[in-house]
Protein backbone atom coordinates (compact mmCIF):
# COMPACT_ATOMS: atom_id res chain seq x y z
CA UNK A 1 0.00 0.00 0.00
CA UNK A 2 1.29 3.25 -1.24
CA UNK A 3 1.72 5.80 1.51
CA UNK A 4 1.14 9.87 1.04
CA UNK A 5 3.71 12.01 2.79
CA UNK A 6 3.92 15.16 2.67
CA UNK A 7 6.77 17.69 3.90
CA UNK A 8 5.73 20.77 4.83
CA UNK A 9 6.10 23.64 7.43
CA UNK A 10 3.82 27.00 6.85
CA UNK A 11 7.03 29.03 7.32
CA UNK A 12 9.44 29.46 3.99
CA UNK A 13 13.41 28.68 4.16
CA UNK A 14 13.75 25.95 6.70
CA UNK A 15 14.39 23.14 4.43
CA UNK A 16 11.34 21.29 3.20
CA UNK A 17 12.81 20.69 -0.08
CA UNK A 18 16.26 20.14 1.19
CA UNK A 19 14.25 17.17 3.15
CA UNK A 20 11.92 16.09 0.46
CA UNK A 21 15.21 15.36 -1.30
CA UNK A 22 16.50 13.78 1.16
CA UNK A 23 13.94 11.72 2.29
CA UNK A 24 13.32 10.44 -0.93
CA UNK A 25 16.35 9.48 -1.55
CA UNK A 26 17.01 7.77 1.37
CA UNK A 27 13.65 5.71 1.16
CA UNK A 28 14.99 4.84 -2.34
CA UNK A 29 18.30 3.71 -1.55
CA UNK A 30 16.39 1.52 1.05
CA UNK A 31 14.86 -0.64 -1.83
CA UNK A 32 11.51 1.43 -1.64
CA UNK A 33 9.76 2.62 -5.03
CA UNK A 34 9.61 6.29 -4.85
CA UNK A 35 8.65 9.65 -5.96
CA UNK A 36 8.89 13.25 -5.30
CA UNK A 37 6.21 15.36 -5.91
CA UNK A 38 7.08 19.36 -6.09
CA UNK A 39 4.04 21.13 -5.13
CA UNK A 40 5.96 24.09 -5.36
CA UNK A 41 3.94 26.02 -8.38
CA UNK A 42 5.74 28.87 -9.81
CA UNK A 43 9.10 28.32 -8.08
CA UNK A 44 10.17 25.07 -8.85
CA UNK A 45 13.53 24.08 -7.56
CA UNK A 46 13.30 20.40 -6.34
CA UNK A 47 14.60 19.59 -9.77
CA UNK A 48 17.76 21.77 -9.25
CA UNK A 49 18.42 20.11 -5.83
CA UNK A 50 17.62 16.76 -7.12
CA UNK A 51 20.55 17.82 -10.48
CA UNK A 52 17.78 16.90 -12.78
CA UNK A 53 16.56 20.41 -13.68
CA UNK A 54 18.09 19.98 -17.34
CA UNK A 55 16.18 16.87 -18.14
CA UNK A 56 12.65 18.04 -17.21
CA UNK A 57 10.08 18.09 -20.47
CA UNK A 58 6.28 18.16 -19.01
CA UNK A 59 5.35 18.72 -15.44
CA UNK A 60 3.20 17.99 -13.06
CA UNK A 61 0.36 20.67 -14.25
CA UNK A 62 0.99 19.18 -17.94
CA UNK A 63 0.25 15.42 -16.06
CA UNK A 64 -3.00 16.95 -14.53
CA UNK A 65 -4.14 18.67 -17.47
CA UNK A 66 -3.95 15.32 -19.39
CA UNK A 67 -1.73 17.09 -21.92
CA UNK A 68 1.24 14.27 -21.08
CA UNK A 69 1.52 10.82 -19.44
CA UNK A 70 3.22 9.65 -15.88
CA UNK A 71 5.42 8.19 -18.41
CA UNK A 72 6.16 11.56 -20.74
CA UNK A 73 6.54 13.35 -17.30
CA UNK A 74 8.22 11.66 -13.80
CA UNK A 75 12.51 11.95 -14.81
CA UNK A 76 14.33 9.43 -13.45
CA UNK A 77 16.97 9.60 -10.77
CA UNK A 78 20.48 8.56 -12.84
CA UNK A 79 21.58 7.68 -9.43
CA UNK A 80 19.24 5.61 -7.91
CA UNK A 81 16.70 2.76 -9.91
CA UNK A 82 14.11 3.54 -7.59
CA UNK A 83 13.88 6.91 -7.31
CA UNK A 84 11.58 9.62 -9.08
CA UNK A 85 10.51 13.07 -9.93
CA UNK A 86 7.68 15.06 -10.69
CA UNK A 87 8.33 18.50 -11.39
CA UNK A 88 6.27 21.83 -10.45
CA UNK A 89 5.66 24.01 -13.54
CA UNK A 90 7.47 27.17 -13.52
CA UNK A 91 5.28 29.14 -15.03
CA UNK A 92 1.73 28.07 -14.46
CA UNK A 93 -0.30 29.47 -11.44
CA UNK A 94 -1.56 27.64 -8.76
CA UNK A 95 -5.47 27.46 -9.61
CA UNK A 96 -4.20 24.66 -11.81
CA UNK A 97 -4.10 22.67 -8.99
CA UNK A 98 -7.08 21.17 -8.11
CA UNK A 99 -8.60 18.32 -5.58
CA UNK A 100 -9.81 15.82 -8.82
CA UNK A 101 -6.51 16.74 -10.87
CA UNK A 102 -4.15 16.18 -7.87
CA UNK A 103 -6.20 12.96 -6.69
CA UNK A 104 -5.98 11.84 -10.69
CA UNK A 105 -2.16 11.57 -10.34
CA UNK A 106 -2.03 10.23 -7.13
CA UNK A 107 -3.97 7.47 -7.49
CA UNK A 108 -2.05 6.51 -10.59
CA UNK A 109 1.30 6.69 -8.66
CA UNK A 110 -0.26 4.65 -6.14
CA UNK A 111 -0.30 1.77 -8.32
CA UNK A 112 3.42 1.74 -8.81
CA UNK A 113 5.29 3.52 -6.19
CA UNK A 114 5.38 2.88 -2.06
CA UNK A 115 6.12 6.41 -0.67
CA UNK A 116 4.89 9.31 -2.56
CA UNK A 117 6.80 12.14 -0.53
CA UNK A 118 5.09 15.89 -1.63
CA UNK A 119 7.59 18.63 -1.24
CA UNK A 120 5.46 21.67 0.13
CA UNK A 121 5.26 25.34 -0.87
CA UNK A 122 5.23 27.66 2.17
CA UNK A 123 2.52 29.19 3.22
CA UNK A 124 -1.42 28.16 3.86
CA UNK A 125 -2.36 29.25 0.35
CA UNK A 126 -3.53 26.39 -2.11
CA UNK A 127 -0.13 24.88 -3.29
CA UNK A 128 0.12 23.71 0.70
CA UNK A 129 -3.15 22.60 0.93
CA UNK A 130 -2.85 20.44 -2.04
CA UNK A 131 0.20 19.16 -0.68
CA UNK A 132 -1.30 17.96 2.34
CA UNK A 133 -4.83 17.19 1.49
CA UNK A 134 -4.38 13.42 0.37
CA UNK A 135 -1.52 12.72 2.68
CA UNK A 136 -1.36 9.62 5.10
CA UNK A 137 1.68 11.13 6.87
CA UNK A 138 3.30 14.83 7.51
CA UNK A 139 6.73 15.44 8.11
CA UNK A 140 6.61 19.29 10.10
CA UNK A 141 9.79 20.96 8.65
CA UNK A 142 10.96 23.38 11.39
CA UNK A 143 13.65 25.14 12.08
CA UNK A 144 14.42 26.47 15.85
CA UNK A 145 13.10 29.63 16.41
CA UNK A 146 10.20 30.99 17.92
CA UNK A 147 7.97 31.70 14.23
CA UNK A 148 8.86 28.74 12.57
CA UNK A 149 7.57 27.12 15.64
CA UNK A 150 4.47 28.80 15.27
CA UNK A 151 3.95 28.06 11.96
CA UNK A 152 4.21 24.54 12.15
CA UNK A 153 2.09 24.73 14.99
CA UNK A 154 -0.27 26.30 12.66
CA UNK A 155 0.51 23.90 9.89
CA UNK A 156 -0.42 21.01 12.68
CA UNK A 157 -4.41 22.10 13.23
CA UNK A 158 -4.51 22.55 9.34
CA UNK A 159 -2.91 18.94 8.74
CA UNK A 160 -6.03 17.68 11.63
CA UNK A 161 -8.40 19.77 10.08
CA UNK A 162 -8.06 20.29 6.58
CA UNK A 163 -7.18 16.93 5.06
CA UNK A 164 -9.23 13.99 3.38
CA UNK A 165 -8.42 12.02 6.60
CA UNK A 166 -9.78 14.77 8.87
CA UNK A 167 -13.10 15.21 6.44
CA UNK A 168 -13.19 11.44 6.66
CA UNK A 169 -12.76 11.09 10.44
CA UNK A 170 -10.80 8.12 10.11
CA UNK A 171 -6.99 7.60 12.03
CA UNK A 172 -5.84 11.11 11.32
CA UNK A 173 -2.79 12.13 9.58
CA UNK A 174 0.52 10.56 11.34
CA UNK A 175 2.74 13.49 12.48
CA UNK A 176 6.45 13.90 12.42
CA UNK A 177 8.75 16.67 13.48
CA UNK A 178 11.82 17.33 11.82
CA UNK A 179 14.18 20.15 13.41
CA UNK A 180 16.54 21.53 10.64
CA UNK A 181 19.39 24.00 10.74
CA UNK A 182 20.12 22.86 14.45
CA UNK A 183 22.60 24.42 16.13
CA UNK A 184 24.10 23.02 19.51
CA UNK A 185 26.24 26.10 19.84
CA UNK A 186 23.46 28.94 19.58
CA UNK A 187 21.19 26.67 21.78
CA UNK A 188 23.50 27.16 24.38
CA UNK A 189 24.03 30.45 24.45
CA UNK A 190 20.07 30.82 24.29
CA UNK A 191 19.89 32.03 20.79
CA UNK A 192 18.22 29.09 19.33
CA UNK A 193 14.95 27.07 21.26
CA UNK A 194 16.00 23.78 22.11
CA UNK A 195 14.91 20.31 20.67
CA UNK A 196 13.03 20.30 24.23
CA UNK A 197 11.65 23.83 23.62
CA UNK A 198 9.97 22.98 20.02
CA UNK A 199 9.19 19.48 21.53
CA UNK A 200 7.58 21.08 24.44
CA UNK A 201 5.52 23.60 22.22
CA UNK A 202 4.86 21.36 19.56
CA UNK A 203 4.28 17.82 21.21
CA UNK A 204 4.42 15.50 18.05
CA UNK A 205 6.94 12.74 18.02
CA UNK A 206 10.74 14.01 16.88
CA UNK A 207 11.57 12.29 13.61
CA UNK A 208 15.33 13.96 13.59
CA UNK A 209 17.45 16.71 14.05
CA UNK A 210 19.37 18.10 11.51
CA UNK A 211 22.14 19.94 12.37
CA UNK A 212 23.37 23.70 10.58
CA UNK A 213 25.35 22.41 7.73
CA UNK A 214 27.80 23.45 5.24
CA UNK A 215 27.39 20.42 3.44
CA UNK A 216 24.02 21.34 2.58
CA UNK A 217 24.90 24.33 0.26
CA UNK A 218 27.06 22.42 -1.37
CA UNK A 219 25.31 19.78 -2.00
CA UNK A 220 22.37 21.68 -3.47
CA UNK A 221 24.79 22.85 -5.86
CA UNK A 222 25.90 20.30 -7.03
CA UNK A 223 22.06 18.46 -7.19
CA UNK A 224 23.33 15.83 -5.17
CA UNK A 225 20.67 15.21 -2.08
CA UNK A 226 22.98 15.76 1.01
CA UNK A 227 21.95 12.42 2.02
CA UNK A 228 24.51 10.93 -0.55
CA UNK A 229 27.37 12.75 1.13
CA UNK A 230 27.87 10.25 3.47
CA UNK A 231 30.62 11.69 5.37
CA UNK A 232 28.72 14.88 6.69
CA UNK A 233 26.33 15.09 9.39
CA UNK A 234 23.31 16.60 8.24
CA UNK A 235 23.67 13.33 5.53
CA UNK A 236 24.10 11.11 8.61
CA UNK A 237 21.00 12.99 10.45
CA UNK A 238 18.75 12.36 7.50
CA UNK A 239 19.73 8.87 7.25
CA UNK A 240 18.92 7.96 10.72
CA UNK A 241 15.51 10.18 10.06
CA UNK A 242 14.97 7.88 7.35
CA UNK A 243 15.11 4.94 9.00
CA UNK A 244 13.13 6.34 11.91
CA UNK A 245 10.56 7.13 9.71
CA UNK A 246 10.56 3.12 8.68
CA UNK A 247 10.10 2.21 12.06
CA UNK A 248 13.42 1.86 13.52
CA UNK A 249 14.27 2.72 16.92
CA UNK A 250 17.63 4.83 15.88
CA UNK A 251 19.29 7.19 18.85
CA UNK A 252 19.29 10.67 17.96
CA UNK A 253 22.74 12.15 17.42
CA UNK A 254 24.22 15.77 16.82
CA UNK A 255 22.35 17.48 19.24
CA UNK A 256 25.10 18.89 21.58
CA UNK A 257 27.93 21.41 20.66
CA UNK A 258 30.92 19.30 21.99
CA UNK A 259 33.32 18.82 19.63
CA UNK A 260 34.84 15.70 20.91
CA UNK A 261 36.44 13.51 18.85
CA UNK A 262 35.12 9.98 17.84
CA UNK A 263 36.56 7.94 20.78
CA UNK A 264 35.12 10.43 23.47
CA UNK A 265 31.89 9.70 21.57
CA UNK A 266 31.74 5.71 21.60
CA UNK A 267 33.37 5.90 24.88
CA UNK A 268 30.17 7.63 26.60
CA UNK A 269 30.87 11.57 26.24
CA UNK A 270 28.20 14.02 26.20
CA UNK B 1 -40.30 -15.02 11.83
CA UNK B 2 -38.09 -15.36 14.28
CA UNK B 3 -39.05 -15.20 18.48
CA UNK B 4 -37.04 -12.34 19.67
CA UNK B 5 -35.87 -9.28 18.45
CA UNK B 6 -32.80 -7.45 19.96
CA UNK B 7 -32.88 -3.80 19.27
CA UNK B 8 -29.69 -2.46 20.04
CA UNK B 9 -27.95 0.80 20.85
CA UNK B 10 -24.41 0.50 20.88
CA UNK B 11 -22.54 1.94 18.22
CA UNK B 12 -21.65 0.10 15.36
CA UNK B 13 -17.58 0.42 15.59
CA UNK B 14 -17.75 -1.90 18.71
CA UNK B 15 -19.94 -4.39 16.81
CA UNK B 16 -18.73 -4.50 13.81
CA UNK B 17 -21.12 -6.88 11.48
CA UNK B 18 -19.68 -9.02 14.58
CA UNK B 19 -23.11 -10.59 14.94
CA UNK B 20 -25.92 -11.29 13.46
CA UNK B 21 -29.18 -11.86 14.65
CA UNK B 22 -31.09 -15.92 14.22
CA UNK B 23 -31.84 -16.16 10.87
CA UNK B 24 -35.00 -17.05 10.03
CA UNK B 25 -34.90 -21.02 10.01
CA UNK B 26 -34.04 -20.92 13.88
CA UNK B 27 -36.70 -18.85 14.62
CA UNK B 28 -39.45 -22.50 13.84
CA UNK B 29 -40.31 -24.17 16.95
CA UNK B 30 -43.64 -23.77 16.91
CA UNK B 31 -44.33 -26.45 18.99
CA UNK B 32 -47.70 -25.53 19.91
CA UNK B 33 -47.04 -22.35 22.16
CA UNK B 34 -47.80 -23.12 25.91
CA UNK B 35 -46.56 -26.13 27.19
CA UNK B 36 -45.57 -24.99 29.95
CA UNK B 37 -49.21 -23.61 30.78
CA UNK B 38 -49.57 -24.15 34.89
CA UNK B 39 -50.66 -21.59 37.24
CA UNK B 40 -48.94 -18.77 38.98
CA UNK B 41 -49.94 -17.43 41.66
CA UNK B 42 -50.66 -13.52 40.61
CA UNK B 43 -51.16 -11.76 43.82
CA UNK B 44 -51.13 -8.06 43.49
CA UNK B 45 -49.13 -7.90 46.76
CA UNK B 46 -45.84 -8.76 44.73
CA UNK B 47 -42.87 -8.56 45.53
CA UNK B 48 -41.12 -4.73 45.85
CA UNK B 49 -39.47 -4.64 42.59
CA UNK B 50 -35.86 -3.29 42.39
CA UNK B 51 -35.56 0.76 41.79
CA UNK B 52 -34.50 1.29 38.66
CA UNK B 53 -32.49 3.71 37.02
CA UNK B 54 -34.16 3.81 33.25
CA UNK B 55 -36.62 7.10 32.41
CA UNK B 56 -37.88 8.92 34.54
CA UNK B 57 -37.45 11.30 36.94
CA UNK B 58 -37.63 10.94 40.93
CA UNK B 59 -37.12 13.25 43.38
CA UNK B 60 -36.01 12.02 46.84
CA UNK B 61 -36.63 13.88 49.47
CA UNK B 62 -35.26 17.32 50.11
CA UNK B 63 -32.27 15.71 51.94
CA UNK B 64 -29.76 16.24 49.33
CA UNK B 65 -27.56 18.50 52.10
CA UNK B 66 -28.70 16.00 55.14
CA UNK B 67 -25.45 14.78 55.78
CA UNK B 68 -27.41 11.36 57.08
CA UNK B 69 -28.60 10.21 53.58
CA UNK B 70 -27.28 7.62 52.13
CA UNK B 71 -28.26 8.39 48.43
CA UNK B 72 -30.28 10.00 46.85
CA UNK B 73 -32.39 9.40 43.90
CA UNK B 74 -31.72 11.31 40.15
CA UNK B 75 -33.50 11.22 37.04
CA UNK B 76 -31.33 9.97 34.13
CA UNK B 77 -31.91 8.28 30.58
CA UNK B 78 -30.04 5.39 29.30
CA UNK B 79 -29.68 3.66 26.63
CA UNK B 80 -31.26 -0.21 27.13
CA UNK B 81 -30.99 -3.49 24.54
CA UNK B 82 -34.73 -4.23 23.80
CA UNK B 83 -35.92 -7.42 23.64
CA UNK B 84 -38.68 -7.73 21.47
CA UNK B 85 -40.38 -11.16 22.15
CA UNK B 86 -42.78 -12.20 19.56
CA UNK B 87 -44.15 -15.13 21.49
CA UNK B 88 -42.61 -17.64 24.17
CA UNK B 89 -42.48 -20.75 25.33
CA UNK B 90 -39.25 -22.60 26.76
CA UNK B 91 -37.75 -24.28 23.55
CA UNK B 92 -37.98 -21.79 21.19
CA UNK B 93 -37.53 -18.68 22.99
CA UNK B 94 -34.14 -20.72 24.28
CA UNK B 95 -33.23 -21.92 20.97
CA UNK B 96 -33.62 -18.35 19.42
CA UNK B 97 -31.48 -17.46 22.57
CA UNK B 98 -28.66 -19.60 21.68
CA UNK B 99 -28.50 -18.34 18.01
CA UNK B 100 -28.75 -15.10 19.02
CA UNK B 101 -26.10 -14.86 21.37
CA UNK B 102 -23.46 -17.41 19.99
CA UNK B 103 -23.22 -14.99 16.73
CA UNK B 104 -21.64 -12.98 19.29
CA UNK B 105 -20.43 -14.61 22.49
CA UNK B 106 -18.82 -11.50 24.04
CA UNK B 107 -21.15 -9.00 23.10
CA UNK B 108 -23.40 -9.72 25.58
CA UNK B 109 -22.19 -9.77 29.36
CA UNK B 110 -24.51 -9.50 31.37
CA UNK B 111 -26.33 -6.68 29.66
CA UNK B 112 -29.53 -5.11 30.84
CA UNK B 113 -32.57 -5.47 29.01
CA UNK B 114 -36.24 -4.19 28.80
CA UNK B 115 -38.36 -7.23 27.56
CA UNK B 116 -40.65 -5.39 24.76
CA UNK B 117 -44.45 -7.46 24.83
CA UNK B 118 -45.80 -4.73 22.57
CA UNK B 119 -45.67 -7.54 19.24
CA UNK B 120 -46.87 -10.57 21.79
CA UNK B 121 -50.04 -11.94 21.51
CA UNK B 122 -52.00 -10.51 24.92
CA UNK B 123 -53.33 -13.79 25.72
CA UNK B 124 -49.85 -15.28 25.42
CA UNK B 125 -48.63 -16.75 28.58
CA UNK B 126 -45.44 -16.27 30.00
CA UNK B 127 -42.91 -17.68 32.56
CA UNK B 128 -40.56 -14.49 33.44
CA UNK B 129 -39.19 -16.20 35.94
CA UNK B 130 -37.85 -19.14 33.65
CA UNK B 131 -36.95 -16.46 30.49
CA UNK B 132 -34.99 -14.68 33.34
CA UNK B 133 -32.95 -17.64 34.21
CA UNK B 134 -32.62 -18.07 30.43
CA UNK B 135 -31.81 -14.82 29.62
CA UNK B 136 -28.81 -14.58 32.80
CA UNK B 137 -27.48 -17.76 31.59
CA UNK B 138 -26.69 -15.90 28.31
CA UNK B 139 -25.72 -12.58 29.43
CA UNK B 140 -28.71 -10.69 28.87
CA UNK B 141 -30.46 -9.75 32.28
CA UNK B 142 -33.74 -8.59 31.85
CA UNK B 143 -34.55 -5.28 34.32
CA UNK B 144 -38.26 -4.42 33.63
CA UNK B 145 -41.38 -5.11 30.83
CA UNK B 146 -42.57 -2.76 28.17
CA UNK B 147 -46.46 -3.01 26.80
CA UNK B 148 -48.35 -6.05 27.22
CA UNK B 149 -51.28 -7.44 28.69
CA UNK B 150 -52.96 -6.83 32.24
CA UNK B 151 -52.03 -9.94 33.42
CA UNK B 152 -48.53 -10.00 31.93
CA UNK B 153 -47.33 -7.41 33.70
CA UNK B 154 -48.86 -9.04 36.85
CA UNK B 155 -46.73 -12.12 36.10
CA UNK B 156 -43.67 -10.11 35.13
CA UNK B 157 -44.03 -7.90 38.53
CA UNK B 158 -43.77 -10.96 40.26
CA UNK B 159 -41.17 -12.10 38.79
CA UNK B 160 -39.31 -8.56 39.88
CA UNK B 161 -39.62 -7.05 36.57
CA UNK B 162 -41.49 -3.58 36.35
CA UNK B 163 -43.47 -2.43 33.79
CA UNK B 164 -42.25 0.94 32.18
CA UNK B 165 -44.63 3.37 31.12
CA UNK B 166 -44.49 3.18 27.61
CA UNK B 167 -44.78 6.43 26.32
CA UNK B 168 -41.49 6.90 28.02
CA UNK B 169 -39.55 5.18 25.86
CA UNK B 170 -42.04 4.10 22.85
CA UNK B 171 -41.25 7.60 20.73
CA UNK B 172 -37.71 7.05 19.94
CA UNK B 173 -38.78 3.08 19.02
CA UNK B 174 -41.05 3.81 16.42
CA UNK B 175 -37.58 4.99 14.24
CA UNK B 176 -37.47 1.37 13.23
CA UNK B 177 -39.59 -0.24 10.95
CA UNK B 178 -40.62 -3.36 12.93
CA UNK B 179 -38.28 -5.81 9.78
CA UNK B 180 -38.13 -9.89 11.35
CA UNK B 181 -35.26 -10.61 8.82
CA UNK B 182 -32.40 -8.38 10.47
CA UNK B 183 -33.09 -9.35 14.55
CA UNK B 184 -30.47 -7.05 15.59
CA UNK B 185 -30.92 -3.52 15.00
CA UNK B 186 -30.13 -0.20 16.01
CA UNK B 187 -32.42 2.27 18.01
CA UNK B 188 -31.04 5.55 19.42
CA UNK B 189 -32.94 6.89 22.64
CA UNK B 190 -32.02 10.18 23.26
CA UNK B 191 -29.42 10.83 26.02
CA UNK B 192 -29.43 14.36 26.40
CA UNK B 193 -26.54 15.69 24.93
CA UNK B 194 -24.50 17.96 27.80
CA UNK B 195 -23.83 21.49 26.77
CA UNK B 196 -20.01 20.95 27.53
CA UNK B 197 -17.04 20.03 25.21
CA UNK B 198 -14.35 17.62 25.56
CA UNK B 199 -11.03 17.82 23.52
CA UNK B 200 -8.68 15.60 23.27
CA UNK B 201 -5.97 17.00 20.96
CA UNK B 202 -3.67 19.89 21.01
CA UNK B 203 -5.53 23.19 19.88
CA UNK B 204 -3.32 24.46 17.51
CA UNK B 205 -2.42 28.37 17.02
CA UNK B 206 -4.75 29.84 14.27
CA UNK B 207 -7.88 27.48 15.76
CA UNK B 208 -10.89 28.44 18.10
CA UNK B 209 -12.73 26.62 19.83
CA UNK B 210 -15.92 27.34 22.04
CA UNK B 211 -18.16 25.33 24.33
CA UNK B 212 -21.64 27.23 24.08
CA UNK B 213 -24.31 26.88 26.84
CA UNK B 214 -20.91 25.10 28.84
CA UNK B 215 -17.83 24.50 30.28
CA UNK B 216 -15.06 23.28 28.09
CA UNK B 217 -12.30 20.80 28.98
CA UNK B 218 -9.53 20.26 27.15
CA UNK B 219 -7.00 17.57 27.95
CA UNK B 220 -4.12 18.49 25.96
CA UNK B 221 -1.79 21.61 24.97
CA UNK B 222 -3.45 25.06 24.03
CA UNK B 223 -0.82 26.71 21.98
CA UNK B 224 0.04 29.83 21.62
CA UNK B 225 -2.19 32.05 18.93
CA UNK B 226 -5.28 29.63 19.35
CA UNK B 227 -8.28 30.77 21.43
CA UNK B 228 -10.77 28.60 23.54
CA UNK B 229 -13.81 30.17 24.65
CA UNK B 230 -16.54 28.55 27.16
CA UNK B 231 -19.81 30.17 28.56
CA UNK B 232 -19.21 28.58 31.57
CA UNK B 233 -16.01 27.47 32.64
CA UNK B 234 -12.85 26.43 31.20
CA UNK B 235 -10.25 23.98 32.00
CA UNK B 236 -6.86 22.95 30.34
CA UNK B 237 -5.13 19.78 31.58
CA UNK B 238 -2.13 20.90 29.90
CA UNK B 239 -0.19 23.86 29.55
CA UNK B 240 -2.39 27.16 28.57
CA UNK B 241 -0.20 29.36 25.91
CA UNK B 242 -3.27 30.48 23.89
CA UNK B 243 -6.14 32.85 24.90
CA UNK B 244 -8.91 32.05 26.91
CA UNK B 245 -11.77 33.55 27.62
CA UNK B 246 -14.47 31.97 30.06
CA UNK B 247 -18.09 32.99 30.86
CA UNK B 248 -18.31 34.67 27.33
CA UNK B 249 -21.78 35.47 27.59
CA UNK B 250 -21.51 36.86 30.58
CA UNK B 251 -21.25 34.68 33.53
CA UNK B 252 -19.53 35.88 36.13
CA UNK B 253 -19.08 32.97 37.91
CA UNK B 254 -17.05 31.24 35.21
CA UNK B 255 -13.48 29.88 36.48
CA UNK B 256 -11.01 28.87 34.06
CA UNK B 257 -8.47 26.23 35.41
CA UNK B 258 -5.16 25.06 34.07
CA UNK B 259 -1.83 23.25 35.15
CA UNK B 260 0.54 25.80 33.16
CA UNK B 261 -0.05 29.46 32.81
CA UNK B 262 1.40 30.31 30.15
CA UNK B 263 -1.54 32.57 28.53
CA UNK B 264 -1.65 35.57 26.26
CA UNK B 265 -4.82 36.28 27.78
CA UNK B 266 -7.61 35.13 30.29
CA UNK B 267 -10.81 36.75 30.51
CA UNK B 268 -13.62 35.69 32.75
CA UNK B 269 -16.89 37.56 31.55
CA UNK B 270 -15.05 40.28 29.63
CA UNK B 271 -12.78 40.93 32.66
CA UNK B 272 -9.09 40.34 31.41
CA UNK B 273 -5.40 40.05 32.03
CA UNK B 274 -2.93 40.35 28.77
CA UNK B 275 0.26 38.07 29.03
CA UNK B 276 2.35 41.23 30.53
CA UNK B 277 1.08 40.85 33.83
CA UNK B 278 -0.13 37.55 33.46
CA UNK B 279 3.62 36.78 33.83
CA UNK B 280 3.74 38.52 37.08
CA UNK B 281 2.40 35.71 39.32
CA UNK B 282 1.56 32.26 39.07
CA UNK B 283 3.63 32.05 35.55
CA UNK B 284 3.82 28.44 34.26
CA UNK B 285 2.04 27.38 37.42
CA UNK B 286 -1.19 25.50 38.06
CA UNK B 287 -3.81 27.96 38.63
CA UNK B 288 -7.35 29.01 38.85
CA UNK B 289 -8.70 32.29 37.51
CA UNK B 290 -11.87 33.82 38.98
CA UNK B 291 -13.70 37.27 39.67
CA UNK B 292 -13.82 39.37 42.62
CA UNK B 293 -16.00 42.17 42.12
CA UNK B 294 -14.90 43.06 38.64
CA UNK B 295 -11.41 42.24 39.59
CA UNK B 296 -10.29 38.88 37.72
CA UNK B 297 -7.77 37.14 40.41
CA UNK B 298 -5.51 34.39 39.81
CA UNK B 299 -4.21 31.80 42.62
CA UNK B 300 -3.05 28.55 42.86
CA UNK B 301 -4.75 25.39 42.36
N1 LIG C 1 20.54 21.71 7.63
C1 LIG C 1 20.85 22.81 6.89
N2 LIG C 1 22.01 23.44 7.10
C2 LIG C 1 22.33 24.54 6.38
N3 LIG C 1 21.53 25.08 5.46
C3 LIG C 1 20.35 24.51 5.21
C4 LIG C 1 19.94 23.34 5.92
N4 LIG C 1 18.71 23.00 5.48
C5 LIG C 1 18.38 23.89 4.52
N5 LIG C 1 19.37 24.81 4.36
C6 LIG C 1 19.36 25.93 3.44
O1 LIG C 1 18.21 26.69 3.64
C7 LIG C 1 17.74 27.21 2.42
C8 LIG C 1 16.28 26.84 2.23
O2 LIG C 1 16.19 25.45 2.07
P1 LIG C 1 15.01 24.77 1.25
O3 LIG C 1 14.92 25.32 -0.11
O4 LIG C 1 15.13 23.31 1.41
O5 LIG C 1 13.81 25.32 2.10
P2 LIG C 1 12.25 25.28 1.73
O6 LIG C 1 11.56 25.13 3.04
O7 LIG C 1 11.98 24.28 0.70
O8 LIG C 1 12.03 26.71 1.16
P3 LIG C 1 10.69 27.25 0.42
O9 LIG C 1 9.74 27.55 1.53
O10 LIG C 1 11.15 28.47 -0.29
O11 LIG C 1 10.24 26.15 -0.47
C9 LIG C 1 18.63 26.66 1.33
O12 LIG C 1 19.57 27.64 0.99
C10 LIG C 1 19.30 25.48 1.99
O13 LIG C 1 20.56 25.26 1.48
MG1 LIG D 1 10.93 24.45 -1.19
Amino acid sequence: MAEIIVVTSGKGGVGKTTTSAAIGTGLALQGHKTVIIDFDVGLRNLDLIMGCERRVVYDFINLINGESNLNQTLIKDKRIDNLSILPASQTRDKDALTIEGVQKVLDELKKTYDFIICDSPAGIEKGAMMAMYFADRAVVVTNPEVSSVRDSDRILGILQSKTLRAENGGEPVREHLLLTRYSPERVEKGEMLSVKDVEDILSIPLLGVIPESKAVLSASNQGNPVILDEESDAGQAYKDAVRRLLGENVEHRFLTASRKGILSRMFGGR
Amino acid sequence: MSQIDLFNTVSRSVRSGAQQGPSSENGHNNNAQATTTQAVPTTPTAPKTKGTTIAGTMHATDSALDSDAAFKLKGNRVTMTILELYRYDYKSFNDTLATTVNSAPDFFNQTPVILSLEKCAPDCYIDFIELGELCREYGLVPVAIRGGSEEQSVSANVAGLPKLPAASMSGKSSDIVPDASAALREVRVEVPVSANKLITTPIRSGQQVYAPGGDLVIIAPVSAGAEILADGNIHVYGPLRGRALAGVKGDTSARIFCQSLEAELISIAGNYKVNEDLQKEHWKERIQARLEGNQLVIGPL
